[in-house]
């Protein structure tokens, strides 16, 4: 027993001192979601600059918001968030300035990509992916294809139950303020309500809200039509090439997930090597190739196969044609409370 | 009583450590996020050091109530369930020879170490209109429409009880293990019957066991949102679900804070009836 | 052997044997998809052990099961101990006094706070005190909720619990902490397994706390956050391997040393 003791003692000190190993030997630590590079990025940075780069992960832009927040940034070197988040921690002073000088590859980078409104002129934050958000549907099983988002608000008796939507706020409402032709940042409170009754109504008609497993119910049949992204969708006709994406007549939203890179940063040098080496144009253009999302990258982008962009036809839509969508944008305490509570009241209805 | 009770200092000195370490580590953090309830939110969803009342004022809105009582409704059958199932399990383990007990306990508690999500996604396999569930149903002979096991209240509380039933065998074998064959074998002796033996000396003997396994599983599961969300579909709002979005999405702490202490105050009032009437069960034995 | 207690018995055992069944099912569709060769799980692809081979090679996932592991086995040695002994301390003040509902509300509050409003708290106090973040600072917050589990159940096994034994043991000449290790114990230690076994769970399987309360990077990373991290693009069959691969260690483990501990038959 006293040997147990012992033992069990010694164990935890041990345990104890490896878990305090803190301070990372690494250079500089970024943030990112799992899956988002490619695997062999970082050991390429370390050989090409030298800078050894720990990956931590985060499953949705909230949560790292929380952290950083709640912390000042501090640990953190280079954090992907999307666009709105970006904006939240420049106001909120968090963030360096990107200095191009340091970040020659952001020529890269398409014209319209230095124009986008919650950034215009990549001050802050530096795109990584962009793209949009439309109807994911199996064109084998659903006939003629949809064109409004009133189809997926409102489904038909036939697509009755095999519907999905997305559950994050800002795309959850978004799809119902566009169908009204209203902006996808829209503050008015009664077209807050009015979006908000609606998805009360949707709700007894769906499937499921879904931000994580919609593609997959697509490619088993379980649902026949999905709200998704344009990247998302392309792995359901990955697994199934009937699976066809559309963006409907009254438009859609922009989204774009960005670098950037925290004040509190001790490794700013580093940080910008690291943001300058994933905007090169083989680097950027794994995430094309391999996460079938589009990239802001006019040089990487060029570089892709014509098949590629044959399987995966929401790949090819231009810049020029997303500038023309609505660009989300933060919304400011006020209204992102309101949003927050007509989520609530929505999930909180009774079905 | 024995002395052993009488010595304060005695229970003083086995207090300290863990009352330390809460008070240092929960009591302080939590007297933290009780001082962000009463003040504003920042523009940007920091903190303003501005006192105000609003944030209680808000909670007690007839939606977030609504929704403690729907959360409360689904924990509460996820509660009954378990300890239903749950107290047969910790009974036969419990009458089981001491050596085995720990394997037995050990086999309860090992899907556990798989992880959530994984387990919630063989769930979805198992459930879903192709799922297998409904697939031998129709390999049975069932030939009417896949039933929708999914995206309901039901799916949730099954999800619930399946991740907490463990907690409750757990608990309420810790209090049934004293139980001995030779106490029912002297019951039997007297005269009594099996289920009289049950019911007035083994029931109440695991009522400590029972109660601290119902708030296990109660208290769990009106704070877990990934089950509400994957099995639920999102379409069932449940109180873990409202904290996170204030904290999260909304990023609005303060309110965020006014609500969860709101909540722990119904809860810890809840509590304090609960423990009442399991002191009563117990027949006021000291 | 009276007719009725076997009867009974054979019901419980089929009782326990069915929620065994309802425990494993899930289990079992999951290992299975380990083997399967989509990704997908809605869609069986035929057998593949290519999860496996990805599972190997993913230092990641590897390193992130070794730091849950460490900081599971450290909250709960930590909440075993503490959690005991303020049980005993508990159980000791009270003379079957009716205060005793107020501690023993004020003992759940750990299991009631809502796990991201402990998560926020435990960074902010953290923050305050500029201590840095890692894997200590994630046992430690750990360890907060696991003592008040280990508490409970322990203390269920203490109530009703005679203690005139260890007055005894005490007569008898053996010092406290004598009578502690070798009489009370033993007595109590199906609670404190118990208690310390659902610890381990709770922990193995804890995201939001173990999130805020990681340092940053991977050395600071544990197995729920990696998988957590994975929703976005799906989570690979990869985990379920894992899961597949730590089950079988364990049973091997719990076979062995049920094999080892083979103690002389005594009457039971």
């Amino acid at each position: 027993m006293r040997k147990l003791k012992g033992l069990m003692c010694l164990g935890l000190s041990v345990s104890l001192a490896l878990a305090s190993q803190a301070a990372s030997a690494k250079d500089m630590v970024i943030s990112i979601w799992d899956g988002y590079m490619a695997p062999d990025a970082l050991d390429k940075f370390k050989a090409d600059s030298g800078v050894d780069v720990d990956k931590a992960l985060h499953a949705t832009n909230e949560e790292i918001m929380g952290k950083l927040m709640a912390s000042g940034g501090e640990g953190y070197d280079v954090v992907f968030v999307s666009s709105p988040f970006a904006e939240v921690l420049h106001k909120q002073g968090l963030l360096a300035d990107i200095d191009p000088v340091k970040v020659p590859n952001l020529k890269n980078l398409y014209p319209e990509a230095n124009q986008l409104e919650y950034d215009p002129g990549n001050h802050f934050s530096v795109p990584y992916t962009w793209g949009t958000t439309g109807i994911c549907y199996r064109s084998d099983k659903v006939s003629p294809a949809p064109t409004s988002w009133n189809e997926l608000l409102n489904p038909s008796d036939a697509l009755k139950g095999k519907v999905t939507m997305l559950a994050t706020d800002r795309w959850m409402l978004g799809a119902a303020f566009l169908a009204k032709g209203w902006s996808v940042n829209d503050n008015d409170p009664s077209h807050i309500a009015a979006v908000r009754d609606q998805l009360i109504a949707t709700k007894k008609r769906i499937l499921a809200f879904d931000d994580t497993t919609f593609y997959s119910k697509l490619a088993s049949g379980e649902s026949l039509m999905a709200h998704a992204w344009d990247g998302w969708c392309n792995y359901g006709t990955q697994a199934n090439a009937a699976i066809k994406f559309v963006v409907p007549k009254e438009g859609s939203d922009l989204w774009v997930d960005t670098m950037v890179v925290l004040k509190s940063s001790k490794h700013q040098e580093a940080a910008f090597k690291f943001v300058n080496f994933m905007l090169a144009k083989e680097n950027h253009a794994w995430v094309a190739e391999n996460i079938l999302y589009k990239i802001p990258n006019q040089a990487a982008m060029a570089g892709l196969s014509a098949d590629l962009l044959k399987q995966y036809p929401n790949l090819t839509i231009a810049p020029s044609e997303l500038l023309k969508m609505q660009q989300l944008r933060d919304l400011g305490g006020t209204t992102q409370k309101a949003y927050t509570r007509a989520v609530t009241e929505i999930m909180a209805a009774q079905n | 009583m024995s002395a052993l009770h009488a010595d304060r200092r005695l229970s003083a000195w086995l207090l300290a450590p863990g009352f330390g370490w809460l008070l240092t580590f929960l009591v302080v953090p939590c007297l933290l996020v009780l001082v962000y309830s009463f003040v504003e939110r920042g523009v940007y969803g920091g903190i303003d050091w501005i006192f105000t009342w609003e944030n209680y004022q808000r909670a007690f809105d007839p939606l977030y109530l609504g929704i403690l009582l729907k959360s409360a409704k689904i924990a509460g059958l996820a509660t009954l369930f378990a300890v239903l199932i749950g107290y047969p399990a910790a009974y036969a383990i419990a009458r089981a020879p001491r050596r085995r007990q720990a394997v037995f306990l050990f086999l309860v508690m090992l899907p556990f170490w798989s992880n959530y999500l994984i387990r919630t996604y063989a769930w979805i396999v198992l459930l879903n209109r192709e799922g297998l569930i409904n697939r031998m149903l129709q390999l049975f002979g069932y030939s009417g429409d896949p039933i929708s096991l999914l995206y309901t209240e039901s799916s949730v509380v099954l999800g619930l009880v399946y991740n907490y039933i463990p907690f409750v065998i757990l608990a309420i074998f810790s209090s049934l293990s004293r139980i001995n064959n030779e106490l029912w074998d002297a019951s039997k002796d007297l005269g009594a019957s099996g289920w009289m033996t049950f019911r007035r000396i083994i029931l109440p003997l695991s009522v400590p066991g029972v109660a601290a396994g119902a708030v296990f599983v109660f208290v769990l599961s009106i704070g877990n949102f990934i089950t509400a969300d994957l099995l639920g579909g999102k379409q069932v709002q449940m109180v873990g679900n409202l904290i996170y979005s204030q904290f999260l999405t909304a990023r609005d702490w303060p309110f965020g804070a006014a609500l969860s202490f709101f909540l722990i105050a119904i809860m810890l009032i809840l509590l304090f009836i609960q423990a009442l009437v399991a002191r009563r069960a117990e027949g006021g034995r000291a | 052997m009276s007719q009725s207690r076997s009867v009974g018995g054979t019901v419980l055992s089929t009782h326990l044997g069915l929620v065994y069944a309802f425990l494993y099912v899930p289990i079992l569709v999951l290992i299975l998809l380990s083997f399967n060769k989509s990704g997908l799980p809605t869609a069986w692809g035929g057998v593949s052990l290519k999860w496996y081979v990805a599972l190997a090679h993913n230092t990641a996932i590897l390193s992130a099961a070794l730091n849950t592991l460490i900081v599971a086995l450290s909250a709960t040695f930590i909440a075993c101990v503490l959690g005991t002994f303020l049980a005993l301390g508990i159980e000791l003040r009270r003379k079957g006094s009716d205060k005793g509902q107020v501690v023993d509300t004020l003992l759940m509050a750990p299991m009631i706070i809502p796990d991201i409003v402990l998560a926020i708290a435990l960074l902010s106090f953290f923050n305050l005190l500029k201590v840095g973040l890692g894997l200590h600072s994630i046992i430690i917050s750990h360890a907060v909720f696991n003592i008040a589990f280990v508490c409970a159940v322990v203390r269920t096994r203490l109530k009703h619990f005679d203690y005139s034994i260890l007055e005894a043991s005490i007569d008898l000449g053996a010092g406290w902490f004598t009578t502690f290790r070798r009489v009370l114990l033993p007595a109590i230690f199906p609670g404190v397994l118990a208690g310390g076994l659902l610890s381990f769970t709770l922990s193995v399987d804890e995201f939001i706390i173990a999130f805020f309360n990681s340092g940053s990077g991977q050395a600071s990373t544990t197995l729920p956050m990696q998988i957590y991290a994975m929703i976005r693009f799906g989570v690979t069959p990869e985990i379920n391997a894992l899961a597949t691969l730590v089950m079988l260690v364990s049973i091997t483990a719990l076979l062995a040393s049920q094999r080892l501990t083979k103690a002389p038959r005594t009457h039971e």
